[in-house]
């Protein structure tokens, strides 16, 4: 095969193109030049050019355990989400006709009421008068209220209450695509369910499962309304500090270079998914 | 699949269910009780929560602000993502697949880095008015859902049935308004949903935006919440709820919530 003919034909942009300008024109003004000016600013100290910034960021303590608990928080939330989530989707794949659209809406219900009221109701939920410390109370499992609310298990709880459709939704849209006669033909030919799973369902699914991963661990680890609502000053996530750092401290700079270091993070993550995607879509040994 | 295996995962749905659907069901019966607290089980019944809201100082402009800004930015963004989505898919652009992401990008930004970055672009330039800061912040979050739904609907269109309408006898106008729009409407109703309440919700970017006056909804909210908590916060998050849930059956009546889903 020529070189050539590897290359998709030059594109020639014609009058349509232009169509795409303005919007390309006010993201270009309003997003793009916005983000330039604030990796510039994370380098501009009072007297011109300086790293001040990230050597506090990265230097410091008190910084480096904010980026480790938010990269914790991230984690924990992701991993909790995948466990339910993961089974879930299947389920919800299984179901037919009304049903699922009825569990669908469900799980799609939740996303879009406000994480306001979301993070609000979970306080309800955990309160020493609240409705989870009542129904154990009058079970019989414990005698007093317990403190739940304001502790680090409630976050991670609360956490995987907000994010948790973001990852059942990519992973049940990839599951729905599945042929199932797959895993059936599988087992036809004798393989144990382990090996079916591992061999034929999990893989399958997997793209699903990188597109639920990589949108809830990017959504958790720059939280800021569910932990600060959940655990106010006690767990202090990256997000936090940077909204700290702007509002209250009037610290531009520090505030720059750890929103510097989330965007990094973030594109990492984004970059990290696609390169996944891309291989996932080439089979072996081609 | 096997029995035990099913039975795990029908289990694992239903937990999950309860689990997403605990947190918001709680604040229903916490707006009707009669105490000044958010204590379960309610005391009694009333309704002097709800009256309440019309004197929560600010509740209801922020209401107004809020829908406003999200009607708006969601216009805006619709006509820019539009033009942008049809050179995109019909037009011959350079850089399509780059452009695509680009426009996308904003989606995967974390919020307050974004707010962050307006804020001090917006002060360099001089503009400190909090509504227009707050319109061009919300056009950039709600372009991403636009593009994204509306490009997949046009992608998905055959053009080659806008000639057939016309070799049938249609004007080009009645071809583009009888075959090419009610192709493409589904995905700009649910584009526009999306991107409405993207917007609607939206607080890690307007936090940075807002001023004493102009507050949108999110902030009002938790303004209020950590000033005063008493149960009128749950009887406004009740009507909120039930205004989701009315926008949600009006959507799976207007375009099938699963059509809305697959993205």
């Amino acid at each position: 095969m020529s070189a050539t003919a590897l290359t998709a034909p030059p594109r020639r942009p014609d009058g349509l193109t232009l169509l795409v300008l303005p919007a390309l024109a006010f993201l270009g003004v309003v997003f793009l030049l916005p983000l330039l000016l604030l990796l510039w600013s994370s380098i501009r100290g009072p007297g011109g050019f300086s790293l001040n910034g990230y050597a506090r960021v990265l230097g410091d303590a008190y910084y480096l355990q904010v980026m480790l608990q938010s990269l914790q928080l991230g984690l924990i939330t992701t991993g909790g989400a995948l466990l339910l989530g993961y089974p879930a989707a299947f389920a919800l794949a299984r179901a037919r006709g009304y049903a699922q659209v009825v569990l669908f809406a469900l799980i799609f219900l939740p996303l879009t009421v406000s994480i306001i009221v979301k993070s609000f109701g979970w306080g309800i939920v955990l309160r020493r008068d609240g409705i989870l410390n009542w129904a154990m109370e009058n079970l019989g499992l414990i005698e007093r209220p317990v403190r739940m609310i304001f502790t680090e298990g409630a976050l991670y709880a609360g956490m995987i209450n907000v994010f948790l459709p973001f990852m059942v939704l990519p992973i049940f849209s990839v599951v729905r695509m599945m042929d199932t006669r797959l895993p059936d033909a599988a087992a036809t030919l004798g393989a144990s369910p382990w090996f079916r799973f591992t061999r034929v369902t999990l893989p399958l699914s997997l793209p699903g499962v990188v597109a639920g991963v990589s949108i809830t661990f990017s959504l958790a680890v720059s939280a800021y309304v569910t932990p600060s609502l959940l655990m106010g000053d006690r767990f202090m996530t990256m997000s936090m500090v940077m909204a700290k750092a702007f509002l209250n401290l009037r610290d531009w700079q520090l505030g720059a270079a750890m929103a510097t270091v989330l965007l990094a993070v973030a594109i990492t993550v984004v970059v990290g998914a696609a390169w996944l995607q891309k291989r996932l879509a080439t089979p072996r040994g081609s | 699949m096997d029995r035990a295996a099913r039975w795990v995962s029908s289990f694992a749905l239903l937990l999950t269910i309860a689990f997403l659907l605990l947190p918001i069901v709680v604040v229903i019966p916490v707006s009707f009780t009669e105490a000044p607290i958010f204590a379960f089980p309610p005391e009694g019944f009333s309704l002097q929560w709800y009256a309440k809201i019309r004197n929560v100082d600010g509740l209801l402009g922020a209401l107004a602000l809020s829908a406003q800004i999200a009607a708006l930015s969601t216009g805006i963004a619709l006509l820019l993502g539009t033009l942008a989505a049809i050179a995109l898919v019909k037009g011959q652009v350079p850089g399509s697949a780059a452009i695509t992401a680009f426009m996308v990008s904003p989606l995967m930004l974390p919020g307050l880095v974004l707010g962050i970055a307006l804020l001090q672009a917006l002060r360099e330039v001089g503009l400190r008015d909090a509504w227009w800061s707050l319109l061009l912040a919300h056009v950039v979050i709600t372009m991403p859902f636009v593009m994204r739904t509306v490009l997949a609907s046009l992608a998905l269109f055959d053009f080659a049935m806008v000639d057939a309408a016309r070799t049938l006898g249609c004007s080009y106008a009645r071809a583009l308004l009888r075959v090419l729009v009610p192709n493409i409407l589904p995905g700009f109703i649910s584009g526009a949903l999306f991107a409405f309440i993207a917007s609607f919700d939206n607080y890690p970017v307007s936090m940075f935006l807002v001023d004493v006056r102009t507050k949108t909804l999110p902030i009002q909210l938790l303004n209020y919440l950590e000033i005063s908590p008493d149960p009128t916060l749950a009887a406004v998050s009740t009507l909120l709820i039930l205004l989701t849930v009315l926008v949600l059956f009006l959507c799976d009546r207007l375009v099938g919530l699963r059509r809305m889903a697959a993205l």
